[in-house]
């Protein structure tokens, strides 16, 4: 028979894996369910669901801190911090669009499990770097915290980064402390036309490392950028750059942006609320959407020397006709490749390889994901030692077992 | 020693001999020193008050030395203690009788700047100051800039996870390293990260960046480097009370604006630093802000508007504004001659490092205030204000029978303080030996054994950097066992559910 364990509170939590590691059962766990489609597809013996601990249990602005119980809805906490003119700045992505699940549907503890980030992530972090402390219970049943609510510390070791990213194979977070910084008073966008992926790729080195002090900077091929309202209207490839701050400093950053970038060609810009609508679907890969034209394709998330970004897409272009967009400078590259029984994994893999970086299959059938690694290999030293420390919080293997690779 | 170190093992010791012997062939020429008088530089980092003669001293030139040196030393159960350029603060590099002490120093090189992903690729053994004078010429920098920067270097800033002034814009360690290359106690070599973002795994690297050298030893970190910003300016406000200044510091940042830098001084702070430095500081004020901006001058000037008008609100008593590079390196000055400062109106000096709920601070000074008197101790608090870190400076002689015992119970009892009012033990200078008995008031057994797990899973015979940061070692294999309670599980068989 198969089990749907809904805790209340952080001891239910402890009871729940507690239940499961004298059973012998493995536990999948679930916020609100909005990346379960992401990761290896293995079976569970039950599903922790952690959607049952929710809400913020501080929010101090003048601190720039918020604690919230971890099943809590990332919705709540960004519309609860925006009334305070602040923001999550690592721009957590949604996978709503891209996975076909329903928009706005994450949780907080899902957002950091997963690390997620946004076009912000080369200016700002990603989820790690805004995640101060946290209370989990580790697959061993065991109950404990680490970290703070303050910005600096380094009182022990800063088991949040471990947790950010493990995609719920360490232990189940009850309770986690983020850093609410202060939102930008106004955006603008000012953007490219028609540059080619290795030209574009030449202006955003430019500005990223200029004194432009740009907060985003994405290249969209055309077939990408006709998929994107807000850019559509330019008429074909868009390499935009995203100025945020007070209006005087943004005049003044967009003059040095306009004249860097003068001699690649033709220039446009978009006001606060289209450069809003832009990013946004750049942030949530709306150009591959599932209900979109490229739905039916697999898509990887590739991170690499931004340099080397726009490599990597076009040997996937020339060799699996992928479609590609980039962001992070060109450090981003998102693929989407026609569906084959491998996603196109050997290619893809070879190609990431030969210029560092990692690469990570978001959407792809179960079979697929069943069938090949969804998450990078690593090398046999690396892999052992992430095994030890899969070990270390969850030694019998119970919480999201196989999700990210086979027997860890 | 006030702090009990792991037991010597004596069968290590007497094969001292042998132990040299087989590192010298690993390490040839002048890389192993094993003389007292010729060690003795070693015996201490910057926390001064403890001391140890190591077993002998290894400096290594290559990441195949090291791990050959780790390998042997795994091989043959013999404890390692890595170490930069010894200026931790809490005692993270200090000896062992019976261990090796792997200097990194001469790990110099910087092996690759690379403008174009903004990554310079540096040994371990390169100082961090160094770092940004290597990028200088392009505009670049790289931005955590621990008061020690020109000696401390970047290998010791991945274990201590350094500061600096800057952090609470530009962030601490942790956000600002990419990459390493990390040598494992076995002598397996492995990478993480790179010149990417983020890692396709676990985030190893963020687990090794502020471990304290107890995981792994860096043989070389990849660190993001920023363009300097255009222009930056500082403000100098003064305040008749540190309630006042607390104030302003919190409106400033519930203003939505975040300073580059953002420093606090008490009044005994700010009369040996004026009293060293001749800044300019006012002497009739209880409190001093400085509030530095930079970026673009257009959003500079904009900002430094609203922090007068923030100021002016808080009832600050003075005000001044740089207008010169001159002017903002002065204002500056005072703030970093602090310590040295306070060090010509006390014998010796204990520098704690708190860091505290920002609004908290007015009750932490006026508690530590209390404790000054009850210890009959002075104190001169110089503060990070942005992001709450509290360094206290407890003013003692050492040569008095009792005052260092007495200035680490005061210590003590303001971390515990810091923890009391929802704050932490140590914001940049690290556990160490120094803090390592406090662990406890913050953190649980069961908080600690899982840190130590994750020790276990690197280091499974614990050799690397032992005595450190746990007030307690567990053996690998107790710590690894599983606890089913069985009987007191609330869903049997889950109906409920």
């Amino acid at each position: 028979m198969y089990h749907t364990l809904k805790p209340r509170d952080a001891a239910e939590v402890e009871q729940a894996i507690q239940w499961a590691l004298a059973g012998g059962k493995t536990l999948e766990l679930v916020g609100r369910g909005s990346k379960r489609a992401i990761g290896r597809a293995a079976q569970w013996d039950a599903t922790l669901d952690l959607s049952g601990l929710s809400g913020v249990t501080l929010y101090e602005p003048a601190e720039l801190v918020l604690s919230a119980k971890a099943g809590t809805p990332l919705a709540e906490i960004e519309a609860l911090v925006a009334r305070s003119g602040q923001e999550l700045a690592f721009e957590p992505m949604d996978y709503g669009s891209l996975l076909g699940t329903a928009a706005t549907g994450g949780t907080i503890g899902g957002a950091l499990a997963a690390n997620l980030s946004g076009p912000r992530r080369l200016k700002a972090g990603a989820a790690r770097d805004h995640f101060l402390g946290v209370s989990a219970v580790s697959g061993r049943g065991e109950t404990f915290k680490s970290g703070g609510r303050v910005v600096k510390n380094v009182t022990g070791y800063d088991l949040c980064k471990l947790l950010a990213g493990s995609w719920g194979t360490l232990a189940a977070m009850t309770e986690v402390t983020l850093k609410t910084p202060p939102r930008a008073e106004t955006e603008e966008t000012v953007f490219a036309l028609n540059l080619d992926d290795v030209t574009a790729s030449k202006l955003m080195t430019t500005t990223v490392g200029s004194a432009a002090d740009v907060s985003a900077a994405a290249h969209l091929p055309a077939p990408v950028a006709a998929r994107i309202a807000a850019i559509t209207a330019a008429g074909g490839a868009a390499t935009a750059f995203r100025l945020e701050g007070v209006a005087p400093s943004i005049a003044h950053r967009k003059a040095v942006l306009e004249k860097l970038a003068a001699p690649f060609g033709t220039l446009g810009t978009l006001g606060e609320a289209p450069s809003r609508a832009l990013w946004r679907a750049v942030r949530d890969i709306a150009p591959f959407a599932a209900a979109g034209p490229a739905g039916e394709r697999c898509v990887w998330r590739i991170s690499t020397a931004p340099s080397r970004g726009a490599e990597v897409g076009h040997a996937l272009i020339d060799r699996a006709e992928a479609e590609i967009m980039y962001d992070w400078g060109g450090g981003l590259v998102w693929a989407a490749l026609p569906a084959t029984d491998d996603a196109g994994a050997q290619l893809v893999r070879s190609t990431v390889a030969a210029v560092g970086g990692y690469a990570t299959l978001i959407r792809a059938p179960a079979a697929v994901r069943a069938a090949i690694d969804v998450f990078e290999p690593e090398p046999a030293a690396l892999a052992a030692l992430t095994k030890r420390v899969r070990e270390s919080f969850d030694p019998r293997g119970v919480l999201n077992a196989g999700r990210m690779w086979a027997g860890v | 020693m006030p702090v009990a170190m792991p037991q010597a093992d004596e069968t290590v010791l007497a094969r001292r001999a042998e132990i040299v012997a087989a590192l010298q062939r690993i390490v040839p020429g002048e890389g192993v020193i094993a003389l007292e008088h010729a060690m003795r530089p070693y015996e201490s980092d910057g926390l001064t008050a403890y001391r140890q003669l190591p077993m002998v001293v290894v400096l290594p030139e290559t990441t195949e030395q090291v791990a050959a040196v780790l390998t042997y030393c795994h091989r043959e159960g013999i404890k390692v203690v890595p170490r930069g350029a010894g200026t931790s603060l809490s005692g993270g590099a200090l000896p062992l009788g019976d261990g090796v002490l792997l200097g990194m120093a001469k790990f110099n090189r910087i092996r690759e700047i690379d403008f174009d992903n903004r990554v310079a690729i540096v040994e371990p053994g390169v100082t961090n100051l160094a770092v940004s004078q290597a990028v200088e010429h392009a505009g670049f920098y790289y931005a955590p800039d621990p008061s020690s920067q020109i000696a401390c270097t970047i290998g010791g800033n991945v274990a201590e996870n350094s500061g600096g002034v800057h952090c609470l814009k530009y962030g601490v360690t942790t956000n600002n390293v990419l990459g390493c290359e990390l040598v494992l106690i076995t002598g397996e070599i492995v990478r993480l990260g790179g010149r990417h973002l983020d890692s396709g795994g676990y985030d190893l690297l963020g687990i090794v960046t502020g471990s304290e050298g107890m995981l792994g030893v860096v043989t070389e970190v990849t660190v993001r480097i920023l363009k300097k910003p255009e222009t930056a300016r500082a403000a100098l406000v003064g305040f008749a009370s540190s309630e006042d200044a607390g104030d302003c510091v919190g409106r400033i940042i519930g203003a939505g604006i975040i300073p580059g830098g953002m420093e606090m001084m008490d009044r005994p702070a700010i009369h040996a630093a004026e009293e060293f430095v001749h800044a300019g500081y006012p002497l009739d004020v209880e409190a001093l802000l400085i509030v530095e901006l930079d970026g673009p001058r257009a959003e500079v000037d904009h900002l430094l508007e609203r922090v007068q008008d923030i100021a002016r609100q808080c009832r600050a008593v003075t005000y001044r504004v740089s207008n010169s590079e001159e002017e903002r390196l002065l204002f500056w000055a005072g703030r970093k001659a602090a310590f040295p400062a306070v060090g010509r109106i006390s014998p010796d000096y204990y520098c704690m490092d708190g860091t505290i709920p920002r609004a908290k601070l007015p009750l932490v000074l006026r508690r530590t205030q209390e404790m000054s008197a009850k210890y009959g101790l002075r104190v001169a608090n110089v503060f990070h204000a942005g992001d709450g870190n509290l360094h206290p400076l407890i003013l003692y002689d050492a040569n008095k029978p009792g005052e260092l015992e007495r200035a680490e119970a005061f210590g003590a009892d303001i971390l515990r303080l810091c923890v009391e009012v929802g704050g932490v033990l140590t914001g940049e200078h690290g556990v160490g030996v120094e803090k390592r008995d406090l662990m406890p008031a913050m953190f649980s057994e069961s908080d600690l054994n899982q840190q130590q797990r994750v020790k276990c899973a690197f280091d499974d015979r614990g050799l690397l950097n032992p005595g450190k940061v746990f007030p307690t070692l567990h053996r690998c294999a107790e710590l690894g066992r599983v606890h089913v309670h069985a009987g007191q599980v609330a869903f049997p068989d889950i109906p409920r559910f």
